[in-house]
């Protein structure tokens, strides 16, 4: 009944679009992406352009299909047979969809922050070096030289310099989630993927990770997923509302938080706010 | 009102707190009775000595035969189901994680497995044997008991393993690892205390079980320095001992009962020692 009802009161998704078509280049072009469950049609004939080294947030109410979406595009959703995804994504000229290249190759791309952070069972060290041993790095002055510099990136440097030989899970969940952001930048990615790596964090945990991205969305295409309407406007470089597993309206945040064109996205900032 | 859930409270206290410290005082009764009876047959040539002429008559010795023979059979066994057990337990959270009417199915099989009467191994484990043209011997036993724990250690660590959130596999599977390097450096890691009890739990079980070594291990006095020899083991050398009319004899089979349980609770302590040292950098 809701779904009727949203679907009457929102206007067709392609007139709500309003994604400039601007000179940057996309990172990310999804055409035509379905994704199926038994019984559900989790996302709709998803069209996106991601642009390259902006923040993209992925903003809509829970169980819209915006982690769905994101686990489309690193393939995790390969590990839920009942997933049916169709369409095409292409990243760094490749359909990762219908590639033949190998999914762990695919992935080493794209780095991903969960909500949760889960650093491995090992060393901090071990952590950050693990991604570099997985690339076939060996020289362990070079892995070092790599972790200091992915720590300092994340500003967990100073923090940890004197036990980087401690378990991991000695971290605050805060510290732990930036580990987990260094540990992603140590492979060299092109595209962070972000799934509310905020909501298990304390207010400071919270604006460190926002900080980050702010300093470093410059060299990497970020796609974030979140509900907090508040981070979407301070981070966001380009804005995708979902609703229901469609993209309902997109484009620049002043766009669409100023003027928002669609019912529902007016109603859920309402909420929001 | 408030009375009342005040009183079921410490009804239920009580009832709880009562069944587990029964279990305690089980166990420390059992531990009591066989030290008392075994008490005077507990001797340093027990445990050092195989037994002599006129033994099971009272004579001297001791049942070294049956200590080593327990301690071959078990160690082998376990590390033959260790060997199976670990990958198949990656396998099925690992792989079979897409496949979950698959992995049902085979979660049943090994609980199935795992039910199976010992008897019923030995028998098999004794078919196997006449069909391969094999004499009693310790590599028959070490195979009967492999199989017996085999799916201990799988369901054991299966159950550990199942605990670990998908999204840590989905971090590592994000970071372009494989599926053979997430189950065997990140899986394996987070899930080794685990691991360790399961080997404690098919160790314990292997070490102690009678009916599937009768037929398939034999019983010797002497200790195996072959494969193909038959082997003594310590629950058969209680089992043959408390059945003799002399008190003496029957002593002896209390002591080795005591032998067994100490061996058990050295592994139980180490196990636990070592548990403890590896959860350090678990993630929980």
């Amino acid at each position: 009944m809701e779904l009727v009802q949203a679907k009457v009161m929102t206007p067709s998704p392609l007139k709500a679009t309003r994604h400039e078509k601007a000179s940057v280049p996309s990172a990310i072009s999804i055409k035509n992406l379905d994704v199926h469950a038994p019984g559900h049609h989790i996302l709709k004939n998803i069209n996106l352009e991601i642009p390259k080294n902006k923040v993209t947030v992925l903003l809509g109410p829970s169980g819209c299909g915006k982690t769905t979406l994101l686990k489309s595009l690193n393939r995790l959703t390969d590990l839920y047979k009942e997933l049916n995804v169709t369409g095409t994504i292409n990243i760094d000229g490749d359909d990762i969809l219908n590639t033949r290249q190998n999914v762990a190759d695919l992935r080493q791309k794209m780095g991903l922050l969960s909500q949760r952070p889960y650093p491995l069972p090992m060393s901090i060290y071990k952590n950050v070096a693990y991604g570099l041993r997985l690339k076939g790095i060996k020289d362990k002055k070079l892995i070092a030289h790599n972790i200091e510099k992915n720590l300092r990136e994340v500003g967990l440097w100073d923090e940890v310099k004197d036990r980087l030989n401690t378990p991991a899970n000695n971290l605050s969940i805060g510290q732990q989630q930036r580990l987990c952001l260094a540990r992603g930048l140590a492979v060299k990615p092109l595209i962070i993927l972000a799934d509310e790596p905020t909501s298990a964090l304390d207010p400071m945990s919270s604006s460190t990770i926002e900080k980050l991205f702010r300093e470093i969305k410059s060299h990497y295409t970020i796609v974030l997923v979140t509900h907090i309407l508040r981070q979407a406007k301070r981070l966001a470089d380009n804005v995708v509302f979902m609703y229901y597993g469609e993209i309902i309206e997109q484009g620049a945040p002043d766009d669409i938080f100023k003027n928002p064109k669609t019912e529902k996205l007016r109603q859920y900032m309402l909420e929001g706010n | 009102m408030k009375q009342a859930k005040l009183i079921e409270e410490k009804i239920f206290k009580s009832l709880s707190g009562i069944a587990t410290y029964s279990l305690i005082a089980i166990l420390a009764f059992i531990i009591v009775v066989i030290f008392v009876k075994g008490f005077n047959a507990l001797s340093f040539d027990m445990i050092t000595k195989t037994p002599k002429g006129g033994y099971y008559y009272g004579g001297e010795g001791g049942v070294l035969n049956a200590i080593i023979g327990s301690l071959y059979i078990a160690l082998g066994a376990t590390l033959i189901a260790v060997l199976i057990g670990v990958p198949a337990a990656l396998f099925i959270n690992v792989h079979l994680v897409r496949h979950k009417k698959t992995q049902t199915t085979v979660r049943y099989f090994l609980d199935a497995l795992w039910g199976i009467p010992s008897i019923v191994y030995g028998a098999f484990g004794f078919t196997l044997m006449l069909y391969l043209g094999m004499n009693a011997s310790l590599l028959a036993g070490i195979i009967t008991v492999a199989l017996l724990i085999a799916p201990i250690v799988v369901r054991t660590f299966d159950e550990v393993l199942s605990k670990i959130p998908i999204g840590m596999q989905e971090s590592v599977l994000a970071m372009g690892s494989t599926k053979t390097e997430t189950a065997f450096k990140i899986m394996l890691k987070q899930g080794f205390p685990g691991l360790i009890t399961a080997i404690l739990l098919a160790f314990g079980r292997g070490i102690g079980d009678a009916a599937s070594v009768l037929f398939t291990a034999g019983y010797t006095d002497l200790i195996p320095v072959n494969l193909d020899e038959p082997a003594a083991t310590l629950p058969l050398a209680i089992f043959f001992q408390l059945s003799s009319p002399i008190p003496e004899v029957r002593e002896r089979a209390y002591a080795a009962a005591a032998i067994l349980t100490i061996i058990i609770l050295i592994i139980s302590l180490s196990a636990r020692a070592l548990s403890r040292r590896y959860s350090k950098t678990i993630i929980k």
